[in-house]
């Protein structure tokens, strides 16, 4: 028995990848950070505006709404990449609402990281993970975090039991009518100051089920969000990136 | 036994005029009696045509699927005191559609929301109130009885739901799961959605299970507009089934481990699950295969360079699962805890009506891909892997043998792939006054979609079952007498789906 967890060690080997200290690069058909021509004929943007299930385009000011934007790739296919190319850039957190709306350039997350949050949680970061009604895509790829490859409680963050333990909250999901109350009770038990985080399209703006009455169209309208994590989901390193510029 | 109803394949077309409509007497003796001997439930469901409500069932015998259309009273005598399998969905029709089961055990709102048709509560339920739990819990009385109450917030990074635990000591006697607490209403924001949301939709109704969803979907809608997929899509369709297979069972396997506290196959198997997710990322860049699947075919072909990549990896892959696999399943500290812990009999299984790998782990020889194969699935053959003593040890070893096998069949489609796919961005119209179920089986079991459209084809009905709506109640048996920390275990053995059920 112990022969075999030797044996097993040793095939698995050290797994932690070197981020941030080394660059990763992610495969070429993942959709990051979308590279905009703003020249593109205007009829090939309306195409592109008109077919995107989550209309988040606006084709007269020539831009996505990150926060919308479910990274399905559609406009890119319609318009050949002739409008919208998406990049393999992962970067793509944002503390303002209004940089959501992107026309090509996103303002470095790092100068939008409050000195404060810093000094108060850069050596230890503890969060407290709430699904308000997410498909359990954005759960999976918070859980990945843990696993060895990420190794996230390296950098001094975790993911707790309790609020009461919690610096703050990551939320996912559109915010269900019947998850309001719990949302709220387990911010209320938070202790001050604390962070609140919306990841992925659901929490940041109701993604696909925005409009829908059974839910709150995101985080947005019931508490003030500190940082949003684009994405459907995000990937796990748009988040790990999110959550060392901010915070340490 | 023979039967009055609609005899129908996976993915067929029907015109609704077709459908046999019966009186609802005939039709809840002939469902009751075909649901009391070997015929399952796939949908029991209302919907509204025209202002008349009717019910639809679709069950299944062996390799074929019947459906059937009554009228509707507004209350009936409850199928449910006569036939278990009915429980969950004749609560479901109650609280879309305010029928009311005559005497059903236990008539409880399902999900929490008002009706569709704006009529009064069945359950007298207040809905301006946010809270769903605002109801009674089914409890136990004693001195020595206390309750547990968990959720909906859990520890972990995990969906809402809520457990109550009736214990005599540290022993549980009666555990129910209410959910609901993740429902967005899909089902009725589909009929006000415009079609190009649809497939978004579909695919965030839940991530683990994504790439299921819209392939149910996709052939749903291929069978009502008349579309035709080659085969080269139907592969990379069954691909990326498996591999969204794969990567759950293996991360579910690491979950277990990790829940009894024995560290390095969790790590390993927690490691190697994103290797599949990764896959997919490859493929379509969404690590859960968002974006892949759309009527019509499949968004992005696999690459020659990619197809030996896979395959090599796959290999390699195979091999480290199989190692950690062996040390898993030798260690005696882990058959202690996993074996003959959350016992679901033979007979409750069938009882229940569960599907998937709960199923197959209490000896019930049902997988949809061997049943009722749509896809590549006619073309694979496949065998149905089972175990016979429905504890935590089965369920562990089925989506472990179930993860095998399908890592030969990503193998062997791969090796098969020409690399000739075609696709095009395409809009769709529907044939009016149609029917069509698709069924696939997803990794937690029997996953299955239904269309009925309208004489103009709008969607007038689109139903989803998630395997977790038969299965959650495998979970509250499973847990009966055990002890209570025990119930990590088996609720990962299981590991079932909240948004999925809650819709
Ligand atoms: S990638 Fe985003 S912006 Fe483009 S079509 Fe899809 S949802 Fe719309």
């Amino acid at each position: 028995m112990l022969f075999s967890i030797i044996k097993n060690r040793i095939e698995q080997g050290y797994r932690t990848s070197k981020y941030p200290n080394e660059e990763i690069k992610l495969p070429e058909r993942f959709k990051g950070k979308p590279e905009i021509n703003s020249n593109c004929e205007q009829k090939i943007a309306e195409l592109c505006a008109s077919n995107c299930p989550q209309d988040a385009i606006d084709p007269k000011e020539k831009t996505i709404h990150l926060g919308k934007c479910v990274f399905c790739g559609l406009c890119e296919e319609l318009s050949n990449g002739s409008f919208i190319k998406f990049s393999n850039d992962f970067e793509l957190a944002v503390t303002d609402p209004e940089q959501l709306i992107y026309d090509g350039m996103i303002e470095k997350l790092e100068i939008h990281a409050k000195k404060h949050f810093k000094k108060l949680f850069g050596r230890s970061l503890q969060l407290r993970q709430v699904s308000a009604g997410g498909c359990n895509a954005c759960e999976a790829d918070l859980n990945v975090l843990n696993t060895p490859f990420f190794d996230l409680s390296r950098f001094g963050i975790q993911f707790v039991a309790s609020p009461r333990h919690a610096d703050g909250i990551i939320v996912t999901g559109p915010v269900t009518r019947n998850m309001k109350k719990a949302l709220l009770k387990t911010y209320e038990a938070i202790p001050d100051p604390k962070i609140v985080i919306a990841s992925g399209s659901c929490a940041i703006s109701g993604g696909p089920f925005r409009g829908n009455p059974e839910q709150l169209n995101g985080v947005d309208g019931i508490l003030k969000v500190d940082l949003y994590i684009p994405g459907c989901p995000p990937h796990p390193l748009t988040t790990l990136h999110a959550l060392l510029t901010f915070f340490k | 036994m023979d039967n009055k109803l609609l005899k129908i394949n996976n993915g067929q077309k029907i015109k609704l005029a077709d459908i046999p409509h019966f009186s609802f007497d005939e039709f809840y003796e002939e469902i009751l009696s075909l649901a009391l001997n070997d015929y399952y439930i796939v949908h029991y469901f209302a919907y509204e045509d025209k202002g008349k409500i009717r019910l639809v069932a679709v069950l299944r015998r062996k390799n074929w699927l019947f459906v059937g259309i009554s009228d509707t009273p507004e209350k009936y005598p409850a199928l449910t005191c006569k036939c278990t399998k009915f429980h969950m969905f004749e609560r479901e029709i109650a609280e879309q559609f305010a029928i009311k089961p005559v005497g059903h055990p236990w008539l409880k709102s399902v999900r929490y929301h008002a009706n569709y048709l704006g009529k009064e509560d069945i359950f007298g339920n207040d809905y301006s109130e946010d809270i769903p739990g605002r109801y009674e819990y089914y409890s136990v009385e004693g001195e020595e009885i206390h309750e547990v109450a968990v959720g909906p917030v859990h520890a972990g990074i995990i969906e809402p739901g809520h457990f109550r635990f009736n214990c005599a000591g540290e022993k549980v006697l009666h555990l129910e799961i209410q959910l609901g607490y993740q429902h967005r209403g899909i089902e009725k924001q589909i009929l006000n959605a415009n079609k190009k949301q649809l497939p978004v939709i579909i695919e965030s109704i839940a991530g683990d299970t994504a790439v299921a969803n819209s392939l149910c979907f996709s052939e749903a809608v291929e069978a009502l507009a008349n579309i035709q997929v080659g085969m080269e899509a139907k592969k990379i369709r069954g691909l990326a089934l498996e591999l969204e297979r794969i990567a759950n069972h293996i991360g579910d396997l690491g979950a277990l481990s990790g829940d009894i506290a024995f560290l390095p196959p969790a790590s390993y198997y927690g490691r190697i699950r994103g290797e599949f997710l990764n896959m997919l990322l490859a493929i379509c860049g969404n690590r859960f295969g968002k974006g892949l699947i759309r009527p019509g075919g499949i968004r992005f072909s696999i690459t020659d360079k990619q197809k030996e990549e896979f395959v090599n990896r796959i290999k390699k892959l195979k091999s480290e699962i199989v190692h950690i696999g062996d040390m898993l399943f030798n260690q005696a500290g882990v058959l202690g805890r996993f074996e003959s812990t959350g016992i679901v009999g033979t007979e409750i299984a069938q009882q229940l009506g569960l599907v998937g790998p709960a199923a197959r782990a209490s000896g019930i020889l049902y997988d949809a891909r061997y049943d009722l194969p749509a896809g590549v699935y006619q073309e694979i053959p496949l065998k149905v892997v089972t175990e016979h003593t429905g504890d935590v040890m089965a369920r562990a070893l089925v989506r472990y043998n179930e993860a095998l096998q399908s890592l030969d069949i990503v193998e062997t489609l791969l090796t098969e792939l020409e690399n000739n796919n075609s696709y095009k961005h395409t809009e769709f119209e529907l044939e009016p006054d149609n029917f069509v179920v698709t069924v696939h089986e997803g990794w937690r079991g029997e996953l299955s979609h239904c269309i009925i459209t309208d004489s103009k084809g709008d969607i007038l009905r689109y139903k989803i079952k998630d395997p977790s709506f038969h299965n959650w109640m495998g979970l509250a048996i499973a847990m009966r007498n055990e002890d209570i920390s025990d119930f990590p275990l088996c609720n990962k053995s299981f590991n079932l789906s909240y948004c999925g059920f809650d819709l």
